[in-house]
């Protein structure tokens, strides 16, 4: 394994370099996923049968805590990327763990919003509307729960081995990941909520 | 008891049952025959745990050729069925089970694992790597697509075959009109099998990207890897439109949601949209890669190299724009209005222009070559006329205004047969026989490799174009039966002539197989047909490390130019060469995800939870393993070397 100090730890061998390069394209089918989704929303939106429209179901103030939650999850994995690059553990290992906290409070709120929709008679079953929306939201929550603990995992290996070319590989594929969930919820919050509740 | 009942055939027939016993019968015969030769620890050793792309691709290559046959049967019996009026050798049920699993397999389980067979085993050759990037991936999507094809194979005597056509068009895929488990496992073990292509599609772009031998520029690369690149881009960028298919009509059948449904707001059309805006470009999945192995073969046997090495890459990259524009053509009877429809017959037809140019510079690559005509070259030159039957006609079905006369009829059924056997089918007949010696160490016979290129050839006329005729007279696809006084007599029995000729053809192959394996001579060198790629400058069979010296490159085709004008092709000395451990984890989470499969398809939600647990738990142990890999030491290599008759140029 050749490792090439004057590059950042988690691009200093062509392994690390193959593997961020594949989560990119990795990511460009995810991108496709949810783009296909997100037609499938557009077509299905007004397709609502005899259940509710998304404008007497939705409520302003969870999904605001929700984009809060995820968006600054996003500046704190930044910054633990930051730190890595420093090569200070501790306060990467810290702002890991915040993001991760934030991570799972968003899930929380998620969670009661979901609740929050079956009470009010909005199931999968419901309509067309009602299948997409929750098939969407609940994509992404899939994703966001699977990013959980797979970045509990990567801190547990950084506590166990430092920060070697493949811990911080991971950590970075992991932020690259974390982002592109915030870019998502960015397009949820403004095309399934904003435009659902205008 | 009420348990076990779920899995009863909902139509059962003697036919099913013989099959469930050859079944049986034939997994005893295996595992006594493993037990008895000892065979168990080489198995699992050799195959099941292995990384190598060139035993993947090998793994892939027989899983095709098994499905072949699967294939294969389903379409015997549907021609004999139709061969004559009123017949009762299938009723309707078991009709729309042959015609649903026939176009699964063909497509997805034997086309597809074929394609991946030759890229798994030429790409890494061609761009002079020692692997694809990710080796442990490429196994897990093989396994994935391995256990996906068994899923659904078991359909048949576990619960009930798929019987919605190959497309599952909803709402008679739906729970409503589709009852048994079938669909379930059409869902499923798609979803499965797709999740290992799109792993594969990622696999092979980073490969190609990332690992070409030094001096081998993107517009140095041989065409075949040229199309697999193309390819796998179409791949990444179209199987997540299935996954998420498949997932909306797994919903709808299992949990009642109302995607697809005709109530509740849910939108049937929305699934036919979703299914060919992956459809589409999967049909140029198939066909590019295809079109590579023409250009190779076509550049070997004529002795020249490939005529309009730009102007090739340039349409393949217009056909992989083109592919993802022209889904409504599938189903322009089903109320898009005259607008949509023209927009999408201009861009059907335009896709026909750089095809034309691929065909031209094949052309003009024969013109004034030395002919050599090989097995590999009789199908490439085969192909050309025959493709064009089938291209042209699919010219006249893009037409929207006149596919009102052919949709849903056998017109349409001949037109791509008339495409995918010779585009597809053809050039990995043609891959396999030129392949043959670099996986094998020896060559397959000529002379039968010739009659049965010629046998296939002439069935597959006899076979498809009667259904031309058939269908301008009126005759539908997907129909069990139909009357004497129709007219079809006389054309269908001439489409049963073909297609037993077409099974003749293949089992001439099979014959072949078995004739040069006991036969074939064994000192053929490493390159028997004075090739023109970086594949045939190592040895056959191909030592595991593919290279001892990793290759210099200079030009389009750096093994001829090394033969002829005396390039130095291999610089430097030996060095220890790093290679990736075998794994037993891709082999043992695509068996949990067939149990998760299963479980799926029977809402068996217990052994389902536990099974996700399962994959989950191969992740999470997969992340944590520590394994860096192992060398192989100077002297190892040069041993390995002096076996296989020292240096190759």
């Amino acid at each position: 394994m050749k490792i090439d100090h004057s590059l950042p730890l988690e691009y200093s061998t062509q392994e690390n370099q193959m593997k961020i390069l594949g989560f990119w394209i990795f990511l460009g089918a995810e991108i496709m996923l949810f783009a296909t989704l997100f037609a499938s929303y557009f077509v299905l939106a007004p397709r609502t049968g005899s259940g509710p429209a998304g404008s007497s179901i939705f409520e302003l103030t969870p999904v605001l805590a929700e984009t809060i939650l995820l968006l600054t999850s996003s500046f704190t994995i930044g910054l633990a990327i930051h730190a890595m690059r420093l090569g200070r553990t501790k306060p990467m290992l810290v702002f890991f763990g915040i993001t991760l906290i934030l991570g799972l409070a968003f899930l929380g709120v998620e969670i009661y919003e979901f609740n929050h929709y079956i009470h009010v008679g909005a199931a999968l079953q419901t309509s067309a509307f009602t299948s997409i929306l929750l098939t969407t939201l609940g994509t992404h929550g899939a994703h966001v729960t699977f990013g959980l603990v797979w970045g509990l995992f990567i801190m547990i290996q950084i506590k166990k081995n430092g920060l070697t070319p493949q811990t911080a590989n991971k950590s970075f594929i992991f932020s690259l990941y974390w982002h592109f969930l915030d870019v998502v919820w960015i397009f949820i919050f403004s095309f399934i909520y904003l435009k659902g509740m205008m | 008891m009420e348990f076990f009942e779920r899995f009863a055939i909902p139509h059962p027939s003697p036919a099913i049952y013989a099959s469930m016993v050859a079944i049986g019968l034939t997994v005893i015969a295996i595992i006594a025959g493993l037990t008895y030769f000892k065979k168990w620890g080489y198995l699992w050793r050799e195959w099941l745990t292995t990384v190598d792309h060139k035993r993947i691709g090998i793994m892939y290559l027989i899983s095709a050729l098994l499905m072949l046959f699967r294939g294969g049967a389903d379409a015997i019996m549907m021609r004999a069925q139709l061969s004559m009026p009123e017949n009762k050798l299938l009723d309707a049920q078991h009709y729309n089970e042959i015609f649903t699993t026939h176009g699964v397999v063909m497509i997805m389980f034997m086309a597809m694992p074929f394609i991946m067979a030759l890229m798994n085993f030429v790409v890494p050759l061609q761009i002079g790597a020692r692997d694809v990037a990710f080796p442990r991936l490429n196994a897990l999507s093989f396994w994935l697509f391995f256990m996906g094809a068994m899923l659904f194979n078991i359909s048949f005597v576990i619960g009930g075959s798929p019987d919605a056509g190959w497309t599952s068009y909803f709402p008679l895929a739906g729970t409503e009109f589709s009852e048994s488990v079938g669909t379930n496992y059409y869902m499923i073990a798609l979803q499965i099998a797709g999740i290992g292509t799109l792993a594969t599609g990622i696999n092979f772009m980073t490969t190609i990207l990332k690992m070409r031998a030094p001096g081998m520029t993107l517009m140095k690369m041989p065409m075949f890897t040229w199309s697999a690149f193309i390819t796998n881009i179409i791949i990444v960028f179209a199987f997540p439109v299935l996954t998420v298919a498949l997932a909306m009509g797994t919903l709808d059948r299992l949990f009642a949601s109302n995607f697809f449904t005709t109530n509740n707001g849910g939108m049937d059309m929305l699934w036919a949209n979703l299914f060919w805006v992956w459809g589409h470009p999967e049909v140029y999945i198939l066909v590019l890669p295809a079109f590579g192995i023409y250009s190779e073969i076509i550049s070997t046997f004529a002795r020249r190299n490939l005529y309009g090495y730009k102007s090739m890459v340039a349409s393949m990259v217009i056909i992989s724009l083109l592919s993802f524009l022209v889904w409504v053509h599938h189903f322009f009877t089903m109320g898009q209005g005259a607008f949509v429809n023209s927009i999408f017959s201009i861009t059907t037809m335009a896709i026909a222009v750089p095809t034309g140019v691929k065909i031209f510079n094949w052309l003009f690559t024969l013109w004034k070559g030395k002919i050599v005509i090989t097995t590999p070259m009789l199908y490439s030159l085969l192909f050309i006329p025959l493709f064009t039957i089938g291209g042209v006609t699919g010219v006249m079905l893009g037409m929207s205004a006149a596919d009102y006369q052919y949709h849903n009829t056998m017109f349409l059924v001949a037109h791509f047969h008339l495409v995918i056997i010779p585009g597809v089918v053809f050039a990995m007949l043609a891959g396999l026989t030129y392949y043959w010696p670099k996986m094998f160490g020896f060559m397959l016979n000529e002379r039968l490799g010739k009659l049965s290129a010629w046998i296939i050839s002439i069935s597959t006329l006899v076979a498809f174009i009667p259904m031309f005729f058939s269908g301008l007279d009126g005759q539908a696809r997907r129909m069990y039966t139909y009357s004497e006084q129709a007219g079809f007599t006389m054309w269908n029995m001439i489409s049963f002539v073909g297609a037993a000729g077409l099974a003749i053809g293949f089992a001439l192959i099979v014959y072949n197989i078995y004739y040069s394996i006991r036969y074939a001579p064994r000192d053929i060198g490493s390159d028997p047909w004075d090739a023109r790629s970086l594949e045939w400058a190592t040895h056959s069979p191909v030592p595991e490390y593919n290279f001892a010296i990793v290759p210099n490159v200079d030009s389009t085709e750096a093994f001829w130019d090394a033969k002829k004008k005396g390039h130095k092709l291999f610089k430097g000395e030996l060095e220890k060469i790093h290679m990736p451990n075998n794994s037993p984890i891709p082999f043992i989470m695509s068996s949990i995800f067939f149990v998760w499969g299963f479980s799926f398809v029977f809402a068996m939600w217990i052994p389902l939870i536990i099974a996700t647990i399962g994959i989950f738990g191969c992740m999470a142990y997969q992340s944590f393993e520590k394994d860096h890999g192992r060398y192989i030491s100077v002297e190892e290599i040069k041993e390995t070397e002096e076996k296989l008759g020292g240096p190759t140029v």
